[in-house]
């Protein structure tokens, strides 16, 4: 609106000096991270055992339990909300978007401490007496974080469906198609870019979250290989092990965990950014 | 009809109500739970209200000190966020040059995307850094961990505060301008005031962003049990930490009701403060843009 000369000095020193502490945030970070790496040489990070009593660090199982977490809640989740932005959009009755708008709304002010807490009187005594085992399991977390990123992912394809059925819903009239047949042949092949982009923040929340996997995954460093298994992810092992007031190679292993989970969440908002910026706006 | 519309139409309805199913299930269950426990004991426990308000005597089993910290862990993180976050959004949209543009805003989408477990990581290694070097005796604690949440909620002040503004209508400005105002004068008492609805709308989901966090304070200071907020520098209790423990410690069936309530009383919580943001924001697009 206006030219940078002429904003009060203040308001340019408070922004820059935001953007520099920003900065220093992502610096900071990656620098410990790449300190802790370079110190740690013998501590095998990226070795398969985690056994702090046979100074053995390593971290695989951690990246690989929040890989598979978070891509098994996101392939739930991102069905669930592909499903639910159909209703939204004319596939079910008007009652029916209305009753699950307004839920979804709501849902997005659920604190992740909450569903984990019902979770684990709710679900994880289901699944124990369903399958047996301590029902503490990857099967829990990811069905919790499914259903907690649904309302997120649901809300942006929603929006992007939104615009692009506006800007073709009088060619498809005219062409005689009903709006069923105007969203499945028209809408959503259109919004690919956006369904992607829904997913690219889905994984982005499902890898970052801690307090689901904390609470419901039953955390134990391994290679889990069923859904009825336990699994540690990054964020919990960070969460775990920092409050026992751990040193050495341990504290080192949780700044490089912290270092790899601020990588991942840079090139998910990257990525974003890039699929944002070309196409149409939605 | 085709197979593909048969078969989206299957999956709408089914993850509709499979969505509303489970939340419906789960608010059925918290609510039938923690319920009957909401009352004067739930928060005082066997001390009597007024004395535990005013501070003259501990609570030992209520959520009084728990309450209370995450209402003070609010204000000092708004004390820290709110200027820089209006600030920066208002620069961003009104002043900033296109370079500065594109990087402040890139990295406030960055910071968008940590996940607040870093954040609180950082946290923890910004207090060991400082006591090495200029504070030999710090440690976690209140300030900290509202440093780190203030850090956590300024991308969603600033672009709730960048949007506000960037949704007005270009006559306003044309207005002032006609008018002969200064840029000064515009900003202050037309563009502010006119987006207000909308940055305090930006400011309650901030808020609420704050009062759900847990991994953050679980590493810069929040404790299970250290009575009501000492200090800045003091460990403090907070209602989602006390939630998470309780999931993970309970020892009897008093304190995991006690849990019960205290998830309820947090969704309240986080619950009020969205829809609070949710009619703020509206009513400023229903001003401007006539939606509805």
């Amino acid at each position: 609106m206006f030219s940078s000369s002429s904003s009060p000095p203040w308001l340019r020193t408070v922004s820059l000096g935001v953007g520099a502490i920003l900065a220093s945030v992502f610096a900071f970070i990656l620098f410990s991270a790449l300190a802790a790496l370079l110190r740690g040489v013998e501590w095998e990070f990226f070795g398969a055992v985690w056994s702090p009593r046979e100074e053995k660090f390593g971290l695989l199982p951690m990246i690989y339990g929040s890989l598979i977490l978070s891509f098994s809640a996101l392939a739930l989740g991102w069905v669930l909300s592909l499903g639910c932005c159909c209703t939204l959009r004319g596939l079910g009755p008007r009652w029916l978007a209305k009753i699950l708008l307004t839920s979804l709304r709501f849902m997005t002010a659920i604190p992740t401490v909450v569903y984990g807490f019902a979770a684990v009187f709710l679900l994880v005594p289901v699944i124990r007496s369903a399958f047996g085992g301590s029902g503490f399991s990857w099967l829990a977390a990811a069905v919790m974080l499914a259903l907690q990123g649904v309302p997120a992912m649901t809300l942006t394809m929603d929006g992007a469906l939104q615009s692009i059925e506006e800007q073709t819903s009088l060619t498809a009239a005219a062409l005689g198609l009903t709006p069923v047949q105007h969203l499945t042949w028209v809408v959503l092949p259109a919004s690919k870019k956006w369904l992607l982009s829904s997913a690219l923040l889905g994984y982005g929340r499902a890898l970052g979250d801690t307090l689901l996997p904390i609470m419901l995954a039953g955390n134990a460093p391994q290679f889990a290989a069923s859904p009825l298994e336990s699994l540690r992810t990054l964020t919990a092992h960070i969460g775990l092990t920092l409050s026992t007031g751990a040193g050495g190679g341990e504290r080192s292993s949780l700044l490089l965990a912290g270092g790899l989970l601020l990588v991942n969440s840079m090139i998910v908002s990257l990525t974003a950014r890039a699929l944002a910026g070309r196409g149409p706006a939605a | 009809m085709r197979k593909r519309e048969m078969s989206l139409l299957l999956l709408s309805r089914l993850s509709a109500l499979l969505v509303l199913g489970v939340l419906g299930g789960l608010l059925a269950f918290l609510i039938s739970r923690g319920g009957p426990v909401l009352g004067k004991e739930l928060f005082f426990g066997d001390t009597p209200p007024l004395e535990a308000l005013l501070g003259l005597r501990p609570v030992w089993n209520g959520l009084w000190p728990a309450v209370a910290g995450t209402l003070f862990l609010l204000l000092l993180t708004m004390a820290f966020a709110v200027l820089p976050g209006i600030g920066c959004g208002v620069y961003l949209s009104c002043f900033a040059s296109p370079r500065e543009k594109y990087w402040l805003s890139l990295a406030v989408d960055l910071l968008a995307g940590i996940p607040s477990i870093v954040m609180g990581l950082f946290g923890f290694l910004l207090i060991i850094f400082l006591r090495r070097t200029l504070l030999p005796r710090g440690s976690t604690g209140m300030l900290l961990a509202a440093f780190c949440l203030a850090l956590l909620v300024l991308p969603s002040l600033i672009v709730a505060t960048r949007s506000s503004l960037e949704a007005l209508p270009d006559s306003l400005l044309l207005a002032a301008e006609a008018l002969g105002f200064s840029r000064g004068q515009t900003l202050r008492h037309v563009l502010l005031p006119a987006a207000g609805q909308g940055i305090l709308g930006g400011v309650m989901l901030a808020l609420g962003r704050a009062a759900e966090d847990t991994a953050v304070i679980m590493l810069t200071g929040a404790v299970a049990s250290a009575g009501l907020p000492g200090g800045l520098t003091s460990k403090f209790e907070a209602l989602p930490f006390a939630i998470y423990y309780t999931a993970a410690q309970y020892a009897d069936r008093a304190e995991l009701d006690r849990g019960y309530g205290a998830a309820l009383v947090l969704l309240c919580l986080s619950g009020g403060l969205l829809f609070l943001s949710w009619r703020l924001q509206r009513n400023l697009e229903r001003r401007w843009k006539g939606v509805r």
